[in-house]
């Protein structure tokens, strides 16, 4: 089966800690994307993605790699299929110091064209990398990510 | 966000933008199917997109690829759009109960 990928850039005005910290640190991750990431953040480990405010489990994988801050690869599953290679995509996030911002990459690969997955994600990152950049650069939360999140 | 503005201010860009949002991943040769201009032309306005951080390239071997990368975009949909489409959903929002109300009377 052909799977289909996607690679998001964006550069942020922060050190490449501050944008990992953001990604692995549940405390900080809610308050730009209304989700927080649990896990030990070693090769091998679970890692999930948890709504904050509903506390459901929304994704579900394993750490693959884990360099910090530069690169960490984790596979990306509903649940439901975690477990199932045909249902498992792959998300690799890069940071990269450029001056004094980082060009954080995110490639969302392995994908099943067309599927549920595919459709969501496609909304999530841009959304998401959006929020994280406005966060860090400015401090402050975006409280109408959840909304727009609701109406789109 | 002037560099993002310049890029899209132009409809090859524009096209080619909606060829990669129609499929990732697409090569410079897929790319300059289906358009009526040089390799080199098509080279150029790519250039421009990827300065504006509208295409990011992944190379494979010898091989670049280009990917739709609508997070800019996303910044001034946060920065220039959401705020006047809040408004105009609330105008909206007032506008069906003052009907439906008057449709009960």
């Amino acid at each position: 089966m052909t799977r289909t990928e996607y690679v998001y850039v964006t550069y942020i005005s922060a050190t490449p800690q501050r944008i990992w910290d953001a990604i692995v640190q549940p405390e900080f991750a809610r308050q730009y994307w209304q989700h927080e990431n649990i896990s030990e953040w070693k090769p091998g480990s679970g890692w999930k993605h948890r709504d904050t405010e509903s506390g459901e489990i929304k994704i579900a994988g394993k750490i693959l790699e884990a360099i910090p801050p530069k690169r960490l690869v984790l596979t990306w599953a509903y649940p439901k299929d975690e477990g199932n290679a045909g249902e498992t995509s792959r998300v690799t996030f890069e940071l990269e110091p450029i001056d004094s911002m980082v060009r954080l990459t995110v490639t969302h690969d392995e994908l099943v064209p067309g599927s549920n997955m595919e459709k969501g994600i496609k909304q999530g990152w841009p959304r998401v990398l959006s929020s994280l950049k406005t966060f860090l650069e400015t401090g402050k939360p975006l409280p109408t990510w959840s909304k727009a999140k609701a109406s789109a | 966000m002037d560099l993002v503005f310049k890029a899209l201010a132009d409809p090859t860009r524009r096209k080619l933008l909606d060829r990669l949002h129609g499929k990732s991943g697409l090569t410079l040769t897929e790319l300059c199917e289906q358009m009526d201009m040089t390799r080199q032309a098509v080279t150029q306005h790519l250039a421009v997109l990827e300065e504006a951080n509208l295409v990011s390239v992944v190379w494979r071997g010898r091989e670049k690829h280009h990917y739709l990368n609508p997070v800019p975009i996303h910044e001034i949909y946060d920065r220039w759009v959401k705020k006047f489409e809040r408004t105009s959903l609330r105008t909206l929002n007032q506008l069906k109960k003052r009907l439906e109300g008057e449709s009960h009377d």
